[in-house]
């Protein structure tokens, strides 16, 4: 499978099947690992850098025999590419930023239904990383530790007893461990205590981040929840104290929903439905401006004022009307404003195609 | 030492990075809590640059020498100094979380509250934690004597690095 093919796809983690998933786009994990015999990644020479990724791709061949995963696996040779696959990647969560842009001989190995990827020689030697569709951490904690054994079957880590993982910045040595969990909330952005959830979320000593992994004005109403802690405490412990809060969240999003439809629904519908034109008819398009329409798109269909449109569709939107995304399905380079143009029209063929007689399913207050 | 914002003693030593070059300050507790505390705009930003807070969490409550003599401890594995930590936040290898261990002790109090791992243990435990240190350093040292074109030493250093990939190696297959 190459990147282009991969371009008309989307993830098995974006098809809105899994728990609770009107709210909770994903359920992510991953571990950060380093081999014992070589120095971390910002003091490896070439010949060191190669030399691991020799060794951990072996070691990513056996993930597939022990057929856990009956996908096939894509390497991809990260230093290779050009910068438009690299940034496709990125804005599909394959890779991080920091892995897109580094220099030197580093790689990303995943299978084709992108349930993980393992990126090698970025800021630790091995970064494993599961997506579950939904809220479902407990599953992806299961897959990752398998995973994480089997690759350890045949190299050693740099472990300490005392501390634990040893990784190259002292923010994730212990466990090595990130639990988060990717939640849509637009119902508390518009009735502002988005803010309010933050501040309490941090004194509880979790950290919110954007879709990107950006700053607090996350694009799209999407924000990452994830531990900031990594030792002292255990992995299912990580993993339940993300897991705990989540339901509370999910909860206050449904409320002030709920609170929406009741106190303002004509607003509410008219901005949903505004959106929803914008998105069907728009000649020219940024994607900011789309990925803020595409967010009411959203809110609206799970509260039943869109009828005849798939979640799925608009999660894999989101995703596909990016500007890698986009040159990558149009086979051309494109500046922004072409890309602008080009996404109006990807939207306006993936809309219309997908929503026949999208009328309302009727008044939902009465649902 | 005079606080350099104003007359008080200057009790507090601060390395600050002012477009990637480090900067030395001497403030007293006042001023030093002023310049340490977030800005709006930082305090805005939900993931501050972990690095950075590293370096001044580093820097606070040491003095001016004992920071500078500090910052010259270099770990004999990867050749990392504790200054180029402090500007970088990434350490170098597995060996300095030994090396440094008094030092990151503090640090890893500040960022995690704890500091002792109580998770998952490999299976494959490294009980030749000594034979890989020992790889790392004398791969630089080899390095080091080809860039320095002393090749015999060199060639002796390659043959001890073999010698050990081959003993793991045989620990591998047991």
């Amino acid at each position: 499978m190459n990147l282009d093919e991969l371009a008309s796809t989307s993830g098995e983690w974006l098809r809105g099947s899994g728990p609770e998933s009107d709210i909770v786009i994903s359920s992510r994990i991953r571990l950060a690992r380093n081999l014992a015999e070589f120095p971390f990644v910002s003091r490896a020479t070439e010949s060191d850098r190669a030399e691991i990724e020799r060794i951990l791709h072996e070691r990513t061949d056996s993930l597939i025999q022990a057929s856990k995963i009956p996908h096939e696996l894509c390497y991809v040779d990260v230093r290779e590419l050009p910068e438009v696959d690299r940034k496709f990647l990125v804005e599909r969560q394959l890779i991080s930023r920091e892995h897109a842009e580094s220099d030197g001989a580093r790689s990303v190995v995943f299978d084709s239904a992108e349930r993980f990827s393992v990126m090698i020689n970025e800021e630790d030697h091995l970064r494993i990383q599961v997506m579950h569709s939904g809220l479902d951490l407990d599953s992806a904690w299961e897959q990752i530790n398998t995973m994480d054994d089997l690759i350890e079957e045949k190299v050693t880590y740099a472990f300490n007893e005392r501390i634990g993982y040893l990784t190259a910045c002292p923010t994730n040595v212990g466990t090595g461990v990130r639990v988060s969990v990717m939640l849509h909330l637009p119902a508390l952005v518009i009735t502002r205590q988005i803010e309010k959830v933050f501040k309490s979320l941090h004194k509880i000593n979790l950290a919110v981040r954007g879709l990107y992994g950006e700053g607090s004005q996350a694009m799209g109403d999407f924000y990452q929840i994830s531990n900031q802690v990594t030792l002292g405490l255990t992995e299912e412990e990580l993993t339940k104290k993300v897991a705990d809060v989540v339901p509370v969240l999910i909860d206050y999003e449904r409320q002030a929903r709920e609170f929406l439809v009741r106190e303002s629904q004509e607003t509410l519908h008219d901005r949903v439905s505004r959106a929803f034109g914008i998105l069907r008819t728009a000649q020219t398009i940024s994607s900011e401006e789309t990925m803020h329409l595409l967010s009411s798109v959203r809110m609206g269909i799970n509260l039943g004022l869109i009828g005849n449109l798939e979640i799925s569709t608009i999660n894999k939107l989101f995703i596909h009307t990016q500007p890698a995304h986009l040159q990558k399905i149009s086979g051309i380079e494109l500046d922004a404003s072409d890309r602008n143009i080009e996404r109006a029209s990807y939207l306006r063929n993936q809309l219309d195609n997908q929503s026949r007689g999208d009328q309302p399913k009727g008044d939902p207050s009465q649902n | 030492m005079k606080c350099q914002k104003c007359d008080r003693p200057a009790s507090f030593h601060i390395t600050d990075l002012v477009e990637g070059k480090p900067k030395e300050l001497h403030l007293c507790e006042e001023c030093a809590q002023a310049f340490l505390a977030p800005s709006e705009e930082e305090a805005a930003e939900v993931l501050p640059a972990m690095a950075g807070l590293l370096a001044q969490h580093l820097a606070v409550g040491e003095t001016a020498d004992q920071l500078a003599r500090l910052d010259q401890r270099v770990c004999p594995v990867c050749g990392i100094s504790f200054l180029e930590f402090r500007k970088q936040g990434r350490l170098g290898c597995p060996h300095d979380y030994v090396f440094f261990a008094e030092e990151l002790e503090p640090l890893l109090m500040n960022i995690h509250d704890q500091t002792h791992h109580i998770g998952k243990v490999p299976k494959r435990q490294s009980s030749g934690a000594d034979q890989q240190t020992q790889l790392i350093r004398l791969r630089r040292e080899m390095k080091e004597a080809v860039a320095h074109e002393k090749y015999e030493q060199a060639s002796e250093l390659r043959d001890k690095i073999r010698e050990i990939e081959a003993k793991s190696r045989t620990m591998d297959t047991e």
